[in-house]
């Protein structure tokens, strides 16, 4: 014991070098991905916000005045004492891209949670052929949006589309409807399309968390004598939940910046025109950079806002841990 | 109360036959061990009894009544799981209670008096607001037994309950399910281990399977002093059995064999006349050689290890043969590696196994 006391070895200190050397090394493997990020997603971004308190236009960038928060609220007091409120806050077209972004994520959201849960169920049961089906029902998850875009733009076209066709034929609708510009069913006509595509990601998430839950505690219940459905209620939901959780915020922020789809599907109809839609088009087609950038800056902060409310009340845990 | 009748039970997964028709009589209130190297069934035999696997031929009866077709929890069952199987996300109150809740036709007051009373049993009153993983291994095995004991079944099935604990805590376990068996004369246990010293301990009698079929049946010191076959030797005990090739010089009284490279030994054992001749196996327990003092020796060679274990020591003496000698004797013998050792033992400690690995009773 004195030998060892005698010797007085810096343990403390040797330990802490070790630990300041291991966190350079992760500095170093995380700079270039840091520097990357910075450059594709931290500059645009800080870029847009700029940009959005400016009266930049397509043709005069580099000449943009700072103009503070006109592109989002403007006062302007007339002669005669009205008083005209402009800007990005007072648009009835950017609230109603909003309106429609949210409720087209909701909706879709929602159903493709159902019908992903039921198809990862399905899958997680053991059968013939499960690898083959797994692989399959990916398809629509790995076409490009674009070309499931065109894909169903043309099984939806009014004059031609298959699917116009089909209901004729079955009896179910008496004329030809254009599914993608009728104010109607234009919402529809994406919501199909948008559950087509993105079902199997839910279904290969919620899959995932399916396969966590130890088979044992199935057979327990089976002994105690528990009905399947409420089994499912009371053991599979509740340990599934925090993959279920992650999955559906996954959704959500892609639901809410949605643009492809609908650029492609129902361009200019105003009942599916979405915060992207509305931003991209401010932005290029109406040679309003600075107001689309006040889009682009607004969509920006109402994702952020939905996904920390979304964390904070749903509890969700990304670290996978039970 | 509950007899169980197995007759003719097969299993197979397609083409992969896992059980050859397996025979057993439980008694009601018995305390069976299924033992067997891994892959020999017994998991599988405990499954079927539970209702988790469907029996592919032959019959299940519980209490007199055909169960083959019966669903796990109308069978009158209760399994511990080797990995407890305890549901993550539930207290421990509600693990115990969930399968009453669930089930209709118990009153609350009711289902909390059994929990509680099951919580008492196994000193888990204090936890029955955690979670399982707040649970230590041991802790949450008791939980899984007390969700057994809630179901207040007339057949309780373990499989392999102990594998998941540290070996003090096994062997503490072990004596609690011992105590809660003569605590619950009427109801049978089945209990599934690859562990020879949990069968030991616990059964009143112990199923030796291997490969789909049963070995032996019977009780622990009958099956370790009079094995049916060299399967059932060589399986029970620790080190196991020494076994070396012999040859039956003659039968009848008196029979003699004649191990490989090794002298002939009077043995006391039923053995045919007509055997003499016959190729067979001979064998005896480390613990039954001694090292011999007068010169007589069944065994003579080089001690290559010594092992000491501190209540004995274990030394491996090469005679020869491709297998060492292992040898049980006490802990203050001076003995060292390279020393030359004669190793005898009592007569009536040698087993003969004929040619098949069937035992000659032995006299």
């Amino acid at each position: 014991m004195a030998v060892a006391e005698s010797l007085d070895m810096p343990v403390a200190k040797a330990g802490s070098e070790l630990i300041r050397q291991r966190v350079r090394a992760a500095w170093i493997f995380l700079a270039p991905m840091l520097v990357v990020l910075a450059m594709v997603a931290g500059w645009p971004l800080l870029r847009s916000i700029y940009f959005s308190f400016t009266n930049a236009s397509l043709t005069n960038i580099e000449g943009a005045q700072w103009i503070g928060f006109e592109n989002y609220l403007s006062v302007t007091t007339l002669k005669s004492g009205r008083v005209i409120y402009d800007g990005l806050l007072v648009d009835p077209l950017w609230w109603q891209s909003v309106w429609n972004t949210v409720r087209f994520s909701v909706v879709s959201v929602v159903m493709e949670t159902i019908i992903g849960m039921m198809v990862a169920l399905v899958l997680n049961a053991e059968f013939r052929g499960r690898g083959i089906v797994r692989a399959a029902i990916l398809i629509p998850w790995a076409i490009p949006t674009i070309v499931s875009a065109k894909m169903w733009a043309w099984m939806l076209n009014d004059q031609f589309g298959i699917i116009n066709d089909i209901l004729l034929h079955l009896g179910l609708i008496s004329t030809k409807i254009a599914w993608t510009a009728n104010a109607d069913t234009a919402m529809l006509a994406v919501l199909v399309v948008d559950i087509w595509k993105t079902t199997p990601f839910m279904a290969l998430l919620i899959l995932a968390g399916l396969q966590m839950i130890p088979g044992d505690i199935y057979e327990a219940a089976k002994i105690d004598g528990v009905h399947p459905i409420k089994v499912f209620w009371k053991v599979t939901l509740p340990l599934v939940r925090p993959a279920l959780m992650v999955a559906v915020i996954f959704r959500m922020l892609d639901a809410l910046r949605i643009f492809d789809l609908i650029y492609v599907l129902t361009a200019n109809n105003s009942q599916t025109k979405t915060m992207s839609v509305f931003a991209r088009e401010n932005l290029f087609d109406f040679d309003k950079f600075a107001y689309g950038s006040a889009a682009s800056t607004m969509l920006f902060l109402i994702l952020t806002v939905i996904t920390v409310v979304y964390i904070i009340v749903g509890k969700v845990n990304f670290e996978g841990g039970r | 109360m509950a007899d169980l009748l197995l007759r003719g039970i097969k299993k197979s997964y397609g083409n992969v036959k896992v059980l050859h028709g397996i025979d057993l009589d439980i008694r009601a209130g018995e305390f069976i061990v299924f033992v067997g190297p891994s892959g020999c069934g017994k998991s599988t035999l405990l499954r079927l009894i539970a209702g988790l696997e469907d029996i592919t031929a032959g019959t299940l009866q519980i209490d007199g009544q055909v169960v083959n077709q019966l669903a796990p929890s109308k069978r009158g069952i209760a399994m511990v799981f080797q990995s407890y199987a305890l549901y993550p996300h539930m207290t421990v109150y509600d693990n115990m209670a969930f399968g009453m809740k669930l089930a209709k036709g118990h009153d609350k007051s009711e289902i909390d008096k059994r929990v509680r009373e099951a919580a008492n049993i196994l000193q888990i009153t204090p936890y029955l607001d955690r979670l399982p993983k707040q649970l230590s291994g041991g802790q949450r095995q008791r939980v899984a037994i007390g969700r057994a004991i809630v179901r207040d079944p007339k057949v309780f099935l373990f499989d392999e309950p102990l594998s998941n604990l540290d070996a003090a805590l096994r062997v503490a376990t072990r004596i609690e399910i011992n105590k809660l068996h003569e605590s619950m004369p009427g109801v049978t246990m089945i209990y599934v281990t690859h562990d020879q010293v949990e069968a030991m301990t616990l059964a009143d009698r112990i199923v030796v399977l291997n490969a789909g079929r049963v070995e032996q049946v019977g009780p622990p010191m009958e099956l370790y002093h009079n094995p049916a076959n060299l399967f059932v030797a060589r399986f029970l005990g620790s080190p196991s059995m020494n076994t070396m090739p012999c040859t039956v010089v003659s039968g009848g009284a008196n029979p003699v064999v004649k191990p490989d490279g090794c002298d002939p030994i009077v043995v006391q054992a039923t053995i045919p006349v007509s055997a003499a001749g016959a190729k067979a196996t001979f064998g005896v327990r480390p613990e039954d050689l001694d090292i011999s003092t007068n010169g007589e020796a069944i065994f003579r060679g080089k001690v290559d290890i010594v092992e000491q274990l501190g209540e004995v020591t274990l030394i491996y003496v090469d005679v020869g043969a491709p297998e060492p000698i292992v040898a049980k004797i006490p802990n203050d013998t001076v003995i060292a590696k390279g020393d030359t050792v004669a190793l005898t033992s009592e007569r009536r400690h040698l087993q003969v196994f004929d040619e098949n690995g069937i035992a000659y009773p032995r006299t």
